[in-house]
């Protein structure tokens, strides 16, 4: 946590305020061999107590402001602490080495699995290597390649999404952006293998999507998946991309609405006060879904899986099947309070 | 240059009153209005292709009184109470009753020189064409009933608004959903000619816009994945000239062909003649 305080979002201020208290008795008490651990003890009661207060209550901004937290988890930290013996591989085989996307072969729980992730780095060199997780059309082709690499050798595939979306530059379009996401969505629809996806943190539009059409799609605590970036729809909205926080609710992109509209599969829970207070804790709770979602899966029969992962798809959507064709002139904006 | 400009504008106002003139918007000249008409509506100038509506695009692919509509009783609903500075039920019913649609997509049967085909098109008049529930099931279903009863598939998008940011991640799925029902229909064999109008852009370029066994654009088409703004914001320069254009697809190798209007028809019969 090298970032320093600044970091910190102004809602967790509290949290670290008394986080600091602590940290400070502990060292008087180190020093001095007085024996403080009454109000120490104390401290961490209402260190606990805020942090359920907190976090019990937040808006749909706040957890986009978790999800893009600079001390987020990314897959970097969690490679090493759910997979075993990761081999990288690199390349799409045909135009380069997208750095937003890792792929490779590693183990978990026994079982050999194939790893897609987005990573958006954590030094500041290393976020710009990795074009902070917005993948170019190269990173898309990639993921594919990797995909079909686990489907002829039957290995499962486990995707971990986390961009702020698909790169918008001048050679990103050159080199088909929008044919190599379209291209993604419709291997992985009948990939013959599991796909297990899961937004870790940012899910941006079609960037997010490109890796997570799966057999099991779920979402840690605080992460979100949207259809447009609330600055980009406050941007359209009101012109003022300033507002993203009021076009974030709109937009349902929280965890538990997307729960509610049939999008995902499952919430997956962060330590209290998020993942990045205890990245080891997030990972534990990260891999134990893994390994259930890989034990429910390889018992299933190939048909059985691609006919739920087609249905699963398939029955997205909220729409009205009017009896009569012609348009009901629908006044219902002037009819609503 | 000042005084070329002073002459425009003068020559623009002598020529306006009476509606029988109009600009085109890409090459700037005034032009007679039933020139336009008279070319299915492309600029006598330049070529520049005016978006039409669905009903002008059956009358131009499909055989005189062989279109049947389907499906045309779906309309859309604001699942997530959208309520914005304009929520999405003013939009709806706004577009509503501009267009006498209920939502952006129209999806049928017809014939093209005799051969049956699963016909449909995106409105781009309706909320910019873009993809919600109802446009996901449209085209979902066209992929379906092409399955069952063996038919190639011709679907014409334009749409200028990609996925509909009013359903949120129910319109995001929609670009799964439809692109899995065309890999069933690909893998049965199914052909899929897809077309590329003006301006076919994000979540629908992303999904089932690409996917066609053989793509199309009409001339001078806004075609890709980001709005040119946006990229002009994100990296801070300029875009070079003819940027995501269909003869820049073309050039990058991500369409087939770009076919003028007046010879849509026939090129599309020539290759069902071919794939069909």
């Amino acid at each position: 946590m090298s970032e320093g305080a600044a970091a910190w979002l102004d809602f967790e201020k509290p949290i670290v305020d008394i986080e600091q208290k602590i940290a400070t008795l502990e060292s008087v008490q180190k020093k001095s061999g007085v024996d403080m651990s009454e109000e120490i003890a104390k401290l961490r009661e209402e260190c606990a107590q805020k942090k359920r207060e907190v976090f019990a209550k937040l808006t749909a901004w706040q957890q986009v402001q978790l999800a893009r937290h600079p001390f987020r988890p990314e897959a970097t930290d969690y490679i090493p602490l759910i997979f075993e013996d990761f081999a990288e591989l690199h390349g799409d085989k045909s135009f380069g080495d997208d750095k937003a996307i890792t792929t490779g072969l590693c183990r978990i729980g026994g079982r050999r699995v194939m790893l897609v992730a987005h990573c958006k780095g954590k030094t500041t060199k290393e976020r710009m290597a990795r074009n902070f997780g917005s993948p170019h059309p190269e990173g898309h082709r990639k993921a594919l390649e990797k995909m079909k690499l686990a489907e002829k050798f039957r290995l499962p595939v486990i995707t971990l999404v986390n961009t702020p979306g698909a790169y918008p530059g001048i050679g990103a379009e050159e080199r088909g952006q929008a044919a190599i996401i379209a291209r993604n969505l419709f291997e992985m629809s009948r990939l013959k293998t599991p796909i297990i996806s899961i937004v870790i943190g940012e899910g941006g539009s079609g960037g997010a999507l490109g890796i997570c059409i799966a057999d099991r799609l779920s979402m840690l605590e605080h992460a979100y998946l949207s259809v447009i970036s609330p600055e980009g729809c406050a941007a359209i909205l009101w012109r003022d991309s300033a507002k993203a926080p009021l076009a974030a609710e709109l937009l349902r992109l929280t965890a538990p609405d997307l729960l509610h509209l049939g999008v995902i599969n499952e919430i997956i829970l962060e330590p209290l006060g998020g993942a990045h207070r205890d990245t080891q804790a997030a990972a534990n709770l990260l891999k134990a879904a893994l390994v259930r979602y890989l034990e429910e899966l390889e018992g299933e029969r190939l048909e059985r899986l691609l006919e739920k992962r087609y249905d699963k798809y398939r029955k997205i959507g909220v729409f009205l099947e009017e009896e009569s064709a012609k348009l009901a002139v629908t006044d219902e904006a002037k009819a609503r309070p | 240059m000042a005084f070329e400009k002073i002459k425009k504008i003068l020559r623009r106002k002598k020529e306006l009153p009476g509606g029988l003139w109009m600009k085109c918007p890409d090459c700037g000249n005034m032009i007679y209005k039933k020139d336009v008409e008279n070319r299915k509506m492309v600029c006598p100038d330049c070529a520049y292709h005016f978006s039409i509506a669905p009903q002008e695009r059956v009358d131009l692919m499909l055989d005189p009184g062989t279109w049947t509509r389907l499906w045309s009783n779906l309309a859309p609903v604001d699942a997530l109470r959208f309520e914005g500075i304009t929520s999405y039920r003013q939009k709806m019913a706004a577009a509503q009753k501009e267009t006498g649609e209920k939502d952006a997509i129209w999806a049928g049967t017809g014939r093209i020189e005799g051969r049956p085909v699963v016909f449909g098109v995106t409105d781009s008049r309706f909320m910019m064409g873009s993809m919600g529930s109802v446009l996901g099931e449209g085209v979902t279903r066209m992929f379906e009933y092409g399955l069952q009863r063996r038919l190639p598939v011709l679907l014409i998008s334009g749409s200028g608004g990609g996925a509909r940011m009013y359903e949120g991640c129910l319109s995001l799925m929609q670009m799964a959903k439809t692109s899995a029902a065309i890999a069933r229909f690909s893998d049965a064999g199914g052909l899929y000619i897809s077309v590329l109008t003006n301006p076919t852009m994000a979540g629908v370029m992303a999904s089932f816009a690409s996917l066609g066994d053989v793509m199309i654009a009409e001339p001078k088409a806004l075609i890709g994945f980001t709005g040119p703004r946006v990229i002009e914001q994100t990296i801070r320069q300029e875009l070079p000239k003819g940027f995501q254009t269909s003869e820049f697809l073309l050039d990058h190798g991500f369409v087939d062909m770009v076919v003028p209007r007046e010879r849509l028809r026939q090129e599309v019969a020539r290759l069902l003649d071919y794939l069909g």
